[in-house]
């Protein structure tokens, strides 16, 4: 039996995602030793892992390569987002520390479930075998599962964790059946070798092309449900009302991220050959992401206009928003696009992560402790009351529209740009006229501030730490805005697309 | 009778058997069939093991290896080359840790009939003590690591249910049971980590896991120096297909040449053990001996001492050794028949198996064998000096057993491995018997409690019953007269255990020592002079503190009520007892030194000498048959006497108890405090509390208090940050007018609305509308995939 | 030789028999033992796939899928027996407070 050396695992490259798993299960440890009413030092200790991860990841970003004999991958496309899901675990981590406190669930596990989601999804952007991808879908999921029915015994948290748990674990089985069908089909789950496999039984004729085909279709099901597009979406407005809202401030951002990474990795690695339309025959994946997307787009937006919940209406914009993201998937399907569409996804995620964030933010800040206050007519009079802060989330609200000079903006326009560019005419204008749609329940949010009269006094929750998290997103939207070749020199040296099958 | 072998997956099915049926009818079963089933499968094993000894003795002690008819490939890879099979193994030492394991525990399933007679579990009890038995054969038989593991843990488990057996007693006892339990779980955790390490970097060694490989032969030279044994070749046994495991030299044996050695198989075909003496066997810096471990390149002596160290961490654990020991007493907490079965006679023993099984990796690691000897040593002279200041007969009888288990694994680090396996046996049989005894005792004690208890307040059942505690020797006393059988039988176990000429524990113990005379005064080896100094000085604790018991339990006056009127127990009790007691007088036998300054009785003659150490040998390959010295002899025998002598003058003649309830040592100024030392356990179990537990205290509340509130949260929060940032905010705060908007939202929106309305019914809120959905999304995502297939494959139809 | 085939087959009728258990029972215990149905299928699968390709992959992933299901039904129970406590039910059709 050969044994790999330890200098051709190359463990160096993985530290970024295995010193934050590592480290979540040492404050497991250490947690049981601080005292009940100092957990914040748990956060503080959660925080410092996340920093140091994010210090790792940067240096790994400048040197990229392959670890653990090719299961793992660290190249530009991780390190971007690894960025991305390490920012918004140190802002749920802030957001969480007087959540915790006044709503009466402070426990450290909530900080080590935090970071091994946030390792999970690390090992998403990595992933580079469909076995790995699983596990890392799972460490990703799983502790959700419990952070999602943290305020347990509240009955709604607790829906929102069996609702999640259930159609989660039901979504990974159709993942797992896909990948043994790819595999069966291929020979191998390494997505680099199947990509070869692929070619072969495009060429010929038989079952395994069909194989391939239901395993792609039942993985790219499985994902689907991770990154909330429709018709796996119906979990997502339910989980995200029940949860804690700094967990679902999380969840919109961090699960999207891994499912989309493992998405673009999947198809763009191993799959990219079943894009090749052969005159008639076979169209392959890039239409059944348009139809997803579309769906998504139109159902998500229109949703939305009809919520009464603020965090329900994050959570269709949220949906919505995986659309956008969906449809810099599809136009990767295109030869050629693949590479600018990737990077499309990867800003608009990252655009999208300061923003969301944020909105999260505001809306937890005005919450009551007994997690009522999410109404949106609790944001009326917020602009008199508070003005500061709701002129934030005004920023906030025309930043998931789509205004220029906001991070949201530079999404949507790469997105578009990517869109167009691969040829997908209609989904473009579907994206627009959807964008369109969505100004009516973000801009409503923003009349409810100013335009309403408004009773009590809310933000009354505004703490500093929430107000650490709001001013460092605002920042980062009005950044992202401003000068967005911060954020595209980033990921100009993004590349998936496997040059030699493209033509 | 070539055809034996075969037997011995029936060895291990049989007592499974006996679990399963106990577990699934067990409960309609009267107590009588219940305990039936189990001791007539235990009784049933025993048989095998006697059969397949006969197997060994007319086959001149070849060893077999066999296949069970299931389970053949049970680890098998072949694309990385890894074949674990589950085959179990028929030689010298697995046969006689069978023998022992069923013949002890015929007997202990016995007595537990008895004993456990009115217990609401009843059949539980039986239902574990069959599963422990498979489970222990399992470790015993397997022929490679990996088998044995499975044994380690599964016995680990069955140790676990019999210790927390009564975690349902009342007053808090069953709690203390439980932890018990717990404690015993986690003490071997730690160890059973060693033990996989070890493992790994075994087969990372050697690319496999088997002791001995199918037609190879574990000591080519067995029989050459001890007892005429006539040697014949090794063939594979009937029914082992060798071809199966990539031995092509099973054909040739069948035919072919002859062999009586192993040189004409090439070294990857050998077992772990062949191929670790082939390597040895080469001269320093060839580079057949480095061993490529990842990035690391080591010498095999190196790897060797590794792999040691590591399974020494799982002896320690298992076999009860510094510094895991510490569950054993604890353990105790459970029903005396399993204490007796399996916390002193087997399952301890089984560390001391692994490393006598292991010799060739022990003999070559010289490093790991001193500190081997120095924990046997350290752990036979802690227990015994702990046992001396135990009120609870049981927890005297567990320190006891650890102190022994010290011996054993003492033994081994000096490289007697012959002496080792030959104390564990003769240990077995007279620890085995003292256990019995002390639940004899209890059971007396507590009926007799139970019977002054009831004459004098008629049917009163007062809380105060539960007070009395029938385990401890304060309540004692004078049991002498009251159950005579006991009596006797637990004498003779206390005068073998203590060493004394004839009985079984003087040819083992002296063994061991006359090896350590040898190891450390001729061979001139550190380790031998520790475990001389050490092991005699432990062994003239053992006689002392034994005899304090015999004195406490058996002598003088009854101290209360209760031992004034205890019964003797029943008769299922009593002859395991009896039995147990013979053979602690005759079980020294199997080994009789050939000194001739030592007095045999005339048996040498008659057993011949040695046969135990040459029986062992064909499995045994380090074997070293040193003899008795007959001054270290007399100077252990006297020390034991003179201890013996010195308990019953300061315990003897009703003195032992003080009015204060106290030990008599504790009452004598100048031993007050070595006495409590020893009853305290040396603070050993605080120490730990202490070192692991206080640093993280400390440590926790320093970052809490300190930095978080003091520091951080005060100062740098709530002065700096946050007071500068509600200063800015206030700064920018205007209101903002955005009355544009509102018209357009109220305008188009209407629209919007109404289809929002509708189709945010969809969303029902019941899960299972939920996955209908998601799997409505994968028929659109699959037939959107799959269009273009179908019809290319519609149109290469037509 | 049972050809993969046949496995695959198999797989596939596990797995759809697992999905309408999750689609039709309301107990949910009953409904996570579909759900272990449906990825023992895929184990299934891919067992049948790896002896047909030869390999190791699809055992490494078995495994690798039997640990996860571990620590899934761990998440699982203990998410039940916490509604058992509030509700007193686990009938998951009782979950609809949030909807809409």
């Amino acid at each position: 039996m050969q044994l790999p050396s330890l200098s051709e695992l190359n463990l160096g490259l993985t530290v970024p995602a295995l010193s934050l798993a590592l480290w979540a299960c040492i404050l497991l440890v250490i947690d049981l030793f601080i005292p009940r009413d100092r957990k914040s030092v748990t956060a503080w200790l959660a925080a410092g892992g996340v920093v140091f991860a994010f210090i790792a990841n940067l240096l790994v970003y400048r040197d990229p390569g392959v670890a653990f004999m090719g299961l793992f991958v660290a190249d530009e496309f991780a390190g971007f987002l690894n960025i991305v899901v390490l920012l918004t675990a140190f802002i749920a981590i802030l957001m969480s520390v007087d959540y915790l406190k006044r709503t009466g669930i402070e426990r450290g596990e909530y900080y080590v479930l935090l970071l091994m989601t946030t390792s999970g999804i690390m090992f998403m952007n990595s992933a580079n075998d469909l076995a790995v991808v699983f596990i890392a879908l799972e460490l990703l999921s799983i502790p959700l599962y419990v952070l999602a029915a943290f305020r347990a015994p509240e009955e709604r948290s607790e829906e929102a964790g069996l609702k999640y748990f259930i159609l989660g674990a039901f979504a990974s089985a159709f993942f797992v059946f896909g990948a043994a069908l790819i595999y069966g089909a291929t020979g191998s789950s390494s997505l680099p070798v199947i990509v070869d496999a692929v070619g072969r039984a495009l060429a010929g004729e038989g079952s395994s092309l069909l194989l391939l085909l239901m395993g792609s279709g039942l993985i790219l099901a499985g994902l689907g449900f991770k990154v909330a597009v429709v018709p796996f979406h119906m979990w997502t407005p339910d989980v995200y009302e029940g949860a804690p809202t700094p967990v679902t401030a999380f969840m919109s951002v961090g699960a999207k991220v891994g499912g989309f990474a493992a998405l673009l990795r999947i198809l763009l690695v191993a799959l990219p050959a079943l894009t090749v339309a052969e005159g008639d025959a076979v169209a392959g994946w890039q239409t059944a992401t348009w139809v997803v997307a579309a769906l998504t787009l139109i159902l998500g937006n229109i949703v939305a206009i009809s919520q009464t919940n603020i965090k329900r209406l994050l959570a269709y914009s949220s949906i919505a928003h995986a659309g956008y993201v969906l449809m810099a998937v599809a136009a990767a399907g295109t030869p050629g696009v693949s590479d600018q569409a990737t990077r499309a996804a990867l800003i608009y995620l990252m655009a999208y992560m300061f923003t969301n964030l944020g909105a999260f933010a505001v809306a937890m800040a005005i919450e009551k402790d007994d997690g009522s206050g999410t109404s949106l007519d609790d944001f009326k009079g917020l602009g008199r009351s508070r003005p500061l802060l709701a002129a934030i989330m005004a920023v906030f609200m025309l930043s998931l529209t789509g205004i220029p000079l906001t991070a949201g903006f530079v999404g949507k326009w790469v997105v578009f740009q990517a869109t167009i560019e691969a040829g997908l005419y209609t989904l473009a204008v579907i994206g627009v006229l959807t964008s369109v749609i969505s100004a009516f329940y973000y801009v409503r949010v923003i009349v409810n501030m100013f335009l309403e009269d408004g009773e009590g006094d809310p933000a009354a929750a505004a703490t500093p730490y929430v107000q650490w998290a709001i001013y460092l997103t605002f920042a980062g939207t009005l950044v992202l805005g401003i000068i967005p070749s911060l954020v595209t020199n980033l990921s100009g040296p993004v590349a998936l697309a496997v040059a030699s099958l493209v033509p | 009778m070539e055809n034996y072998p075969q037997l011995v997956p029936l060895i291990i099915l049989i007592p499974a058997l006996g679990a399963i049926i106990n577990m699934l009818v067990g409960a309609r079963l009267t107590e009588r069939w219940s305990s039936l089933i189990a001791t007539t499968a235990s009784a049933l094993s025993f048989v095998i093991a006697i059969l397949l000894y006969s197997y060994l003795h007319a086959s001149g002690y070849q060893a077999a290896i066999v296949n069970p008819p299931v389970l053949q490939d049970w680890i098998l890879i072949e694309s990385l080359n890894i074949n674990i099979p589950w085959q179990l193994r028929v030689d010298t030492l697995s046969v006689t840790m069978m023998l022992v394991i069923t013949g002890v525990g015929t007997l202990i399933h016995i007595y537990s009939a008895g004993y456990m007679h009115g217990d609401p579990r009843f059949s539980r009890f039986f239902v574990y003590l069959n599963l422990f038995l498979a489970f222990m054969l399992i470790l015993v038989a397997g022929n490679n690591f990996l088998v044995l593991f499975v044994g380690w843990e599964g016995v680990g488990l069955c140790s676990w249910f019999l210790i927390g057996f009564w975690f349902d007693k009342s007053r808090g006892i069953g709690w203390k049971n439980a932890n018990a339990a717990r404690k015993a779980m986690i003490a071997n955790r730690v160890g059973d980590f060693g033990m996989l390490i070890g493992i790994f970097l075994t087969f990372w060694t050697f690319s496999t896991l088997d002791f001995y490989r199918p037609g190879e032969i574990a000591n080519p030279h067995a029989g050459e120096h001890g007892a005429a044994v006539e040697h014949v070749e090794a063939a594979t046994v009937e029914g082992e297909t060798a071809g199966e495991h990539g031995d092509e030299h099973g054909d040739e044996h069948a035919a072919g040449p002859v062999y009586t050695d192993n040189e004409h198989i090439p070294t990857e075909q050998l077992g772990v053990f062949g191929q670790a003496e082939r390597m040895l066997a080469l001269p320093e810096g060839d580079p057949g001996r480095t061993v490529a471990l990842g990035p690391f390149r080591a010498d095999i002596v190196a790897v060797l001492g590794l792999i040691t160290f590591f399974f020494l961490i799982g002896v320690t654990g298992k076999s009860a050794q510094i510094p895991l020991f510490v569950w054993l007493p604890d353990a105790m907490a459970g029903p005396t028949p399993a204490s007796a079965l399996i916390h002193a006679a087997t399952m301890v023993t089984a560390g001391v198996y692994l490393m006598v099984r292991s010799n060739v990796f022990y003999a070559a690691a010289d490093l790991t064998s001193l500190l081997v000897t120095i924990i046997g040593v350290a752990t036979a002279l802690v227990a015994g000096f702990v046992a001396l200041g135990q009120w609870d007969i049981k927890r005297v009888l567990a320190y006891s057993t650890v102190s022994q288990l010290g011996f054993m694994v003492a033994a081994v680090g000096i490289g007697a491995y012959g002496a080792a396996m030959f104390h564990l046996v003769t240990h077995a049989f007279f620890k085995a018997l003292l256990f019995l005894g002390s639940g004899s005792v209890i059971h007396g004690v507590e009926h007799g409690h139970h019977e002054t208890h009831h004459a004098a307040h008629g049917d009163g059942h007062a809380g105060e019953a539960d007070e009395f505690d029938p385990q401890d020797m304060r309540n004692m006393g004078g049991l002498a007269s009251r159950m005579p059988v006991t009596y006797i039988t637990y004498l003779i176990g206390t005068l073998a255990l203590a060493g004394i000429w004839p009985f079984a524990g003087f040819w083992s113990k002296d063994e061991i020592l006359g090896d350590s005379w040898v190891a450390g005064l001729v061979n001139n080896e550190l380790g031998g002079f520790i475990a001389l100094a050490g092991l005699l000085l432990a062994a003239a604790f053992t006689a002392f503190y034994m005899w304090r018991q015999v004195e406490l339990v058996f002598h003088g006056r009854p101290r209360t009520e209760a031992a004034a009127h205890a019964p003797e127990s029943s008769l299922s009790m009593l002859i395991p007892l009896i039995v147990l007691a013979v053979f602690s007088v005759i079980g020294g036998f199997i080994n009789l030194p050939g000194n001739a300054a030592i007095p045999t009785l005339g048996l040498d003659a008659v057993l011949g000498v040695h046969q135990f150490g040459s029986f062992l040998e064909h499995s045994v390959v380090n074997i070293h048959a040193a003899d008795l010295q007959p001054l270290i002899a007399i100077v252990a025998l006297g020390l034991a006497i003179g201890a013996i002598l010195m308990a019953r003058s300061i315990y003897g003649l009703n003195r032992g108890v003080t009015a204060d309830r106290r030990d008599v040592l504790e009452a004598n100024a100048s031993f007050s405090r070595m006495w409590r030392l020893a009853n305290a356990r040396l603070y050993w179990d605080e120490t730990y509390r202490r070192l692991f537990e206080q640093p993280f205290n400390r440590t926790s509340q320093f970052l809490a208090d300190t930095l978080d509130w003091a520091f951080w949260h005060d100062y740098v929060h709530d002065t700096i940050i946050a007071k500068g940032f509600r200063a800015i905010g206030t700064l920018l705060s205007q209101p903002v007018d955005l009355g544009l908007i509102d018209g357009v939202v109220n305008g188009i929106g209407r629209l919007m609305r109404w289809a929002s309305g509708g189709l945010r019914e969809i969303q029902t809120g019941y899960v299972r509308t939920y996955a209908v959905s998601v799997l409505l999304g994968v028929v659109v995502v699959l037939i959107i995939l799959l269009l273009p297939y179908i019809q290319r494959a519609l149109a290469s139809g037509n | 030789m049972v050809q993969t085939e046949m496995y695959v087959m198999l797989a596939v009728v596990l797995f759809v028999l697992g999905t309408l258990g999750v689609l039709l029972r309301r107990n949910a215990i009953l409904v996570f033992m579909s759900v272990e149905l449906m990825l023992n299928a895929a184990n299934l699968a891919l067992v049948a796939f790896a002896r047909q390709w030869g390999n190791v992959d699809g055992h490494l992933f078995v495994f690798f899928v039997i640990t996860v299901a571990a620590a899934e039904v761990a998440i699982g129970l203990a998410l039940i027996v916490a509604i058992f406590r509030s509700k007193k039910s686990i009938n998951i059709d009782e979950l609809h407070q949030l909807k809409g």
